[in-house]
């Protein structure tokens, strides 16, 4: 017979402090898709999505009810689009995003990820047509999410990639300006992009990856916090302990969620990824976690080692509870999404340049960060390329997905509704960067690349 | 297979009564039954088999949701790897 408390305590995760298995997404290879004919090669698209797709959605409803486990995002990723693309001889190429988003409304899916290029090292055929097409495609489509990786480790950082997504990124909000700019809330550019992440908006499924596969992401920012707010007097090596047996327990739901998934669809598990993912609802913030441990708001002076530390435990504890961790694994801190975070960057005790440290430690980037409309897009570019060279310099991946609010200034609001929440206009620091950003070519991998 | 139904609430008459009516009504047979009242609260967690069960066990787990609703308590049936998998390596 099981112990009484460990069953009130799951339940009472569960009921109370929001924990939830954030993500259950299905990444699917399109590399077989692939024809001269840009119509044959999207009808190929929506055979294939639809089919393999077809049972994911009633899956996981199914293994919701029976363990009581709520399951929030049903997820596809794909083959980077652009990779797929690169044969097709002719055609508008935002062909694919449409026939990605009919895809999504007939298996009921909420996004589909992997309106992708990778370009650290340069641009390949597609690449360019695509990145260029991407702020059209957000805007034509609801649940379709875009990434570009412009920089890693072992490549350096593609500058001239750099350039044109400060470009993208703003075209992309004014292309939705009458939509809250949700475009860039659905784009995300990235340093050491993971193949196997199953969180939006970067998730894609990655050329190494097999042909299908179940990649899940937990949560539990709640749980996290209320762990701590339970246990008084600890000092922060015990706060670290605690942390990691929390991060256990949360990863062995996720991990359990993942076999059962795979099993019931006939297709492998890749991995789970440990990633405490917050919501814009009140006791589901990981700026929370940081106050319990002894901040007054996120955004003083020590959210970066609290941070660090935290994201070290995660890991740590949810390690051992998988058989088989990846894709992103850490603490997420996307503004806008985040009851916590939001708070702090409204009354201005978090600023870009504090979240810009912050991402040094866990991981992601600048995410879900709103930024004046007439921010020039050089500044965007280097804001991007700061980010890259955190991620690049420390084997990391790091992204930034940052929103152009088109007509509002710094301490306007803007809201998206749902998980991608709402939040203020953020200060940037608009000195210019244009001459470095206009230099072009490539900033060379660093010695770190050189491990054989 | 087996599940753990949990029952949350106010104490009052007949809990144990009305949800093993049920538990036999679909064919659920109860292995073991702990239960407390701590301050007018009740607490019951049973651990139940649901190898012969008669109906999806998706399906039972909702009805007694919404039958614990009718009744005034908290029901959850949950498949018992959910707590397994949690608490034991």
């Amino acid at each position: 017979m099981f112990n009484t408390n460990d069953i009130l305590e799951t339940i009472h995760m569960i009921s109370d402090e929001h924990l939830d298995i954030r993500t259950v997404t299905m990444g699917i290879s399109l590399l077989d898709c692939a024809d001269s004919d840009i119509d044959a090669a999207c009808e190929k698209i929506y055979k294939k999505i639809t089919t393999k797709a077809k049972d994911l959605v009633r899956v996981c409803n199914d293994i919701e009810r029976e363990y009581g486990i709520p399951i929030i995002n049903k997820r596809i990723s794909v083959t980077p689009i652009a990779m797929v693309a690169a044969s097709c001889r002719q055609g508008d190429i935002t062909k694919f995003a449409v026939t990605l988003q009919k895809c999504a409304e007939v298996v009921g899916v909420n996004f589909i990820g992997g309106y992708s290029a990778l370009v650290h090292k340069g641009f390949s055929a597609g690449d360019l047509e695509l990145i260029e097409s991407i702020p059209e495609a957000l805007s034509i489509t609801n649940n379709i999410c875009a990434s570009v990786n412009i920089g890693s480790t072992k490549a350096g950082i593609n500058l001239d990639a750099v350039a044109l997504m400060g470009k993208i990124i703003k075209k992309s909000a004014e292309l939705t300006a009458d939509r809250n700019c949700i475009g860039p809330a659905k784009l995300v550019v990235l340093c050491n992009a993971p193949e196997d992440n199953p969180f939006m908006a970067g998730a894609f499924h990655g050329a190494g990856q097999p042909d299908c596969v179940i990649n899940v992401g937990v949560s539990g920012p709640g749980v996290v916090k209320s762990a701590l707010q339970k246990s008084e007097g600890l000092n922060i090596t015990e706060v670290a302990e605690l942390i990691k047996r929390t991060a256990f327990k949360i990863t062995r739901m996720g991990q359990l969620v993942a076999m059962e998934a795979s099993k019931r669809l006939g297709v492998p598990f890749g991995i789970v990824d440990l990633s405490l993912a917050p919501t814009p609802a009140v006791g589901d913030s990981v700026a929370h976690i940081l106050e319990e441990i002894g901040l007054e708001q996120c955004g003083a002076c020590g959210t970066t080692a609290t941070l660090a530390l935290l994201n070290d435990a995660v890991k740590k504890g949810g390690v051992m509870a998988s058989s088989s961790v990846g894709g992103l694994s850490g603490a997420f801190i996307p503004v806008t999404e985040d009851a916590g975070m939001i708070a702090a960057a409204t009354n201005g005790t978090l600023t870009i340049e504090k979240l810009e440290a912050m991402t040094a430690v866990c991981s992601v980037g600048l995410d879900m960060i709103i930024i004046p409309g007439d921010t020039p897009c050089d500044v965007i570019s280097a804001i991007i390329a700061d980010e890259a060279a955190i991620g690049m310099a420390n084997f990391k991946t790091t992204a930034a997905r940052l929103i152009p609010a088109i007509n509002k200034k710094v301490g306007d609001t803007l809201s998206f509704g749902g998980l991608l929440g709402e939040g203020p206009v953020m200060k940037v620091n608009t000195a210019s960067p244009l001459k470095f950003i206009s230099r072009g070519g490539h900033i060379p991998a660093p010695l770190q690349s050189l491990k054989n | 297979m087996r599940a753990v139904i949990s029952v949350v609430g106010k104490d009052k008459v007949g809990i144990l009564m009305n949800v093993s009516t049920k538990c036999a009504e679909y064919n659920v047979n109860i292995i073991d039954v702990s239960q407390t009242v701590l301050r007018d609260m009740f607490t019951m967690i049973m651990l139940v088999d649901i190898s012969n069960i008669s109906i999806k066990f998706g399906d039972f787990s909702e009805m007694m949701t919404s039958f614990g609703s009718e009744i005034g308590m908290e029901i959850r049936a949950m498949h018992e790897d959910i707590f397994n998998s949690m608490h034991r390596i």
